[in-house]
């Protein structure tokens, strides 16, 4: 390999890179793995809508999102959990919050010989991942299933090992349905998990309980459909056993649509409706309320009236649900107060 | 009668004139940043760790929670971790290193063992991300559904053979550390063999002992300073290991007695909550880790280097 | 033959077969790894690989033509800012150091060396992402302070290689020291240079950790160096962690073809340094 040739491929690259960096809007952002299937198609569709601006979405977690965003190395963020009044503190100009989608988080589980769908019953949930349920064929579970053949297989349980918006809303229902998980363990990005291994992202996790058999992990629900994982239903607050699915999760919501604070930070776990699903959950871009570079300002109001009008007629195909109206009808309201 | 010789500014002037002084001055500039760097390198680590640092003090390093709902975060379940699978890793590659630079030093012929000492220096250039994709696909699931379960079944009264079997975990991490750590425990233990001076092995075997005596009982314990420099070596980069292990460490911040449960390193938690730490105190206490972590290896990396100099400077003098 | 020496005898060989054993396990450890990747990636790696950039998760198609760029920036960056610090602070070490800060330089210079690749990318955060965010320059920062200290040692081993007679018979001829540097020296060890040049940009090539909080990484072609840039090493480690199988198996090619640049880099130094000098050590 000669020097020389070595400089001349070099210098090849540099025109052109020189060539392809054109005058277009470019714009930053990161966060939640929860709805970044349906972000990425987003912004893929976006651009070719309007070839000027470009959105670059990494997925790094919900906190990694609140993080960057922050810090302002990223023009915006991206979360499954609201920010906490302590986050919002730190910004000159208070951060919007804009619901994008609805998505619900499943059991997926991999039992190896198990085809049939598995019932879980809030307490079961609990109890795996207190590690205090550690087989599969324990009493919680074949009480619920009574026609499975469970193994005698230890559980490998997955859990989120990065800052996550999912394991938050995940933790949120725990803590809810387990006055013992609220005590030990809470509810946050990030807990001090019992047991289990961690994987990154809601990809990681749904990679691992792929390829791990008698694991079981939480992710949402688009995962387990693109990667054809087996999920199970949950008993909900009234009794029922649902899958989440549009409706289900649209359900869940439907309480919150009619009573949306203004700042569209709400929890909707474990509602009480008879259909809702119980882990259910908003998830939000954070947007900054002033932005200096007009262009950008521009191509982001842009993309968020694209997303409120456009962008939700993706959800269904891609596992999520649409927002309500109401909810639709707020947010145009709020993308006014940006300057 | 001359003028007496100019000093001081004037001095320093004429010398510039010659190409000389400018070239010892550009090239000392350049080699400076080395120094500012490592300096720049100390103080960033430090400073961007004192609130954790003054939080936590000394105790960081020994206690085990680390719970960013409550604010507190220890190092040791990460020291644990590290050292853990470096110890798996240094088991399993010693041996098999030392046996391999046994053969290549000794026993091959020269062609031979050039030859192979080629494609074994070549496994030291595969990057770390390649590792961890070839452990995630291949040997998680090998441990998971031989290795794990046959240690389970003969050594399973043992507490670190017992417990769940999750695939990733310290077990499967020391053995990809093994694997990277081969290369340099094999090319600078040949070395030190090389060194040693033929006399020693053909005095033994003109006292009648076998091949493998001469081997083992002469020539080795020559070598023995080398040897141990190249296991430091190795340790230091099993230390510092980032992607591969955070591939397959199983990510779970806590102690385990168990090799087949999941545990967490230094350098993998760093990779993976990084960029996400919200609040100061986290991460501070991350870049604490990090300065941890640096401190490790240069302790570890500063005895390796005096051991392979005493062997190369030792020459004919025999401790 | 007595019993004992009999069983001396066969412990004998049984060991010495065994350290061949070990030497065989060592080097098919490479042929395995080849094998692995070129098995799972070469279908992966064609025209669409080099071409695309990459689709949404889930959807499957693409390929990973922003990383590849993106890497070759990355690292042109990294070797314009390394290897001429790298190379004159060698120069320096060899030719014009006194004791004693030689000395420091080499012995931080050897620090540095064995720094973790990931704290160094904690640096570049602190002192370059957070002022100017992620940037492929950030990246190429972090690079370059792995790949000065290569540099800089393996340059300064080469030169003092070179016979002390060739310098003084430069001098004798009436060139200035830097004249006799510049004109005899450098080019009688430049194969040794240039060998250790190529092994440090290969080996920086191949780097992840000290990426990940500096470039990041780009679904796009991104705005140029000084925005987020995707690279092959951040590709192979996103697409692995994922649970798409065509994620899978472009993060198999993406590593073949990483794997391929890094050993054609190391072969083809090596083999200069072996053709090359006969120089006395």
């Amino acid at each position: 390999m000669k020097k020389s040739s070595f400089w001349l491929g070099a210098l090849g690259v540099l025109a052109i890179l020189l060539a392809v960096a054109e005058a277009k809007v470019l714009i930053n952002a990161a966060g939640a793995t929860f709805p970044y299937p349906i972000y990425g198609k987003w912004f893929d569709e976006f651009t070719k809508a309007d070839p000027d601006a470009q959105i670059n979405y990494q997925s790094i977690g919900s906190g990694g999102g609140i993080r960057q965003f922050t810090e302002g190395t990223v023009d915006f963020g991206a979360s499954d959990m609201p920010m906490t009044d302590e986050q919002i503190s730190k910004f000159k100009n208070h951060p919007l919050h804009f619901p994008t989608v609805l998505g619900g988080i499943v059991p997926t589980y991999n039992i190896p010989g198990v085809t049939q769908e598995l019932k879980f019953t809030p307490e079961a949930l609990a109890g795996i991942y207190l590690g205090k349920i550690n087989k599969w064929n324990d009493p919680e579970l074949t009480k619920a299933n009574p026609g499975v053949k469970l193994p005698n297989n230890e559980i490998v349980v997955v859990h989120r090992s990065d800052g996550s918006g999912t394991s938050f809303v995940f933790t949120d229902y725990l803590s809810k349905v387990s006055p013992e998980w609220k005590s030990k363990v809470g509810s946050s990005t990030s807990v001090s998990w019992p047991v289990g291994l961690g994987g990154k992202g809601n990809e990681g996790v749904a990679g691992i309980v792929k390829q791990t058999p008698y694991s079981i992990g939480y992710v949402e629900l688009i995962y387990v459909l693109q990667n054809k994982l087996a999920y199970g239903s949950l008993r909900n607050a009234a009794g029922t056993y649902l899958k989440a699915d549009l409706e289900s999760v649209t359900e869940a919501a439907a309480a919150a649509a009619k009573n949306m604070p203004a700042d569209f930070r709400v929890s909707i776990t474990n509602q009480p409706g008879k259909k809702a699903y119980p882990i259910a959950t908003f998830t939000w871009l954070l947007i900054p309320s002033k932005i200096d570079d007009p262009a950008k300002k521009k191509a982001i109001v842009a993309f968020l009236h694209w997303m409120l009008k456009d962008g939700q007629k993706d959800a269904g195909s891609l596992g999520y649900a649409p927002l309500p109206k109401e909810v639709v009808a707020k947010e145009e309201k709020q993308i006014a107060l940006i300057q | 009668m001359s003028a007496p010789p100019p000093t001081g500014a004037r001095a320093l002037i004429l010398r510039l004139r010659s190409g000389d002084e400018v070239a010892r001055l550009i090239t000392l500039t350049f080699a400076s940043t080395i120094l500012l760097v490592t300096a720049g390198l100390v103080y960033e680590l430090w400073s961007t760790s004192s609130l954790s640092r003054h939080k936590f003090g000394l105790g960081f390093l020994t206690s085990s929670s680390w719970d960013p709902v409550t604010g507190q975060f220890g190092a040791l379940p990460f020291i644990y971790g590290t050292v853990v699978t470096s110890a798996i890793a240094l088991i399993i590659a010693v041996p098999v290193g030392l046996g391999a630079a046994i053969f290549l030093a000794e026993l091959a012929p020269a062609r031979l063992s050039s030859a192979f000492t080629f494609f074994i220096e070549l496994l030291a250039a595969v990057p770390s991300v390649i590792y961890g994709v070839l452990a995630m696909f291949t040997l998680v699931p090998l441990m998971r559904d031989y290795v794990d379960p046959f240690l389970k079944k003969t050594l399973g009264f043992l507490p670190i053979f017992s417990g769940t079997i999750f695939g990733y975990g310290y077990l499967t991490a020391g053995a990809i550390l093994a694997i990277m750590t081969l290369p340099f425990i094999i090319s600078i233990s040949r070395e030190a063999l090389l060194e040693v001076p033929v006399e020693q092995r053909e005095a033994a075997l003109a006292l009648g002992a076998t091949r493998w005596e001469s081997t083992w009982q002469a020539v080795v314990p020559w070598a023995r300073l080398g040897i141990f420099g190249s296991v430091f070596l190795a340790l230091a980069r099993a230390l510092g290991e980032t992607m591969a292990v955070t591939m397959v460490i199983g990510n779970d911040p806590a102690i385990h007695a168990s090799l087949f449960s999941p545990g967490y390193a230094i350098a993998a938690i760093l990779a993976n909550e990084f960029t996400e730490a919200t609040g100061d105190i986290y991460l501070q206490s991350l870049i604490c880790l990090g300065l941890v972590l640096f401190l490790l290896t240069i302790v570890i990396n500063a005895l390796a280097r005096l051991l392979i100099i005493a062997t190369t400077r030792r020459g004919s003098a025999h401790p | 033959m007595t019993l004992r020496n009999r069983w001396r005898k066969t412990l004998s060989y049984f060991m010495l077969s065994l350290t061949g054993v070990c030497a065989v396990v060592a080097v098919s450890l490479l042929f395995l790894i080849l094998g692995i990747l070129v098995y799972n990636g070469w279908r992966s790696v064609d025209w669409n690989f080099f071409t695309k950039l990459p689709k949404p998760p889930g959807e499957p198609g693409g390929g990973m033509a922003n990383a590849i760029v993106g890497s070759l920036e990355i690292i042109l960056l990294a070797t314009i800012m390394g290897l001429p610090v790298g190379f004159m602070a060698g120069v320096y070490l060899s030719e014009f150091g006194g004791k004693t800060f030689a000395f420091l330089i080499r012995y931080m210079a050897d620090l540095l060396n064995g720094v973790p690749s990931i704290v160094i990318g904690i640096f570049v955060w602190t002192v370059v992402v957070r002022r100017f965010h992620f940037s492929a320059y950030a990246g190429g920062i972090a690079l370059a302070l792995i790949l000065i200290p290569i540099t800089a040692r393996s340059t300064e081993q080469f030169m003092t290689m070179v016979p002390q007679t060739l310098r003084e018979g430069a001098l004798a001829l009436g060139a200035s020291k830097w004249r006799a540097i510049a004109t005899v020296v450098v080019p009688a060890a430049y194969r040794g240079i240039a060998t250790g040049m190529i092994l440090g940009v290969a080996r920086i090539s191949g780097e992840t950790a000290p990426l990940l909080f500096t470039s990041l990484n780009n679904q796009f072609w991104g705005g140029g160096l000084s925005d987020q840039t995707a690279s092959l090493p951040m590709m192979v480690y996103t697409h692995a962690t994922a649970p798409y199988d065509d994620w899978h198996r472009q993060a198999w090619a993406a590593g073949l073809v990483l794997l391929f640049g890094v050993l054609l880099a190391n072969i083809a130094a090596r083999l200069i340094l072996s053709r090359g000098i006969a120089v006395q050590k």
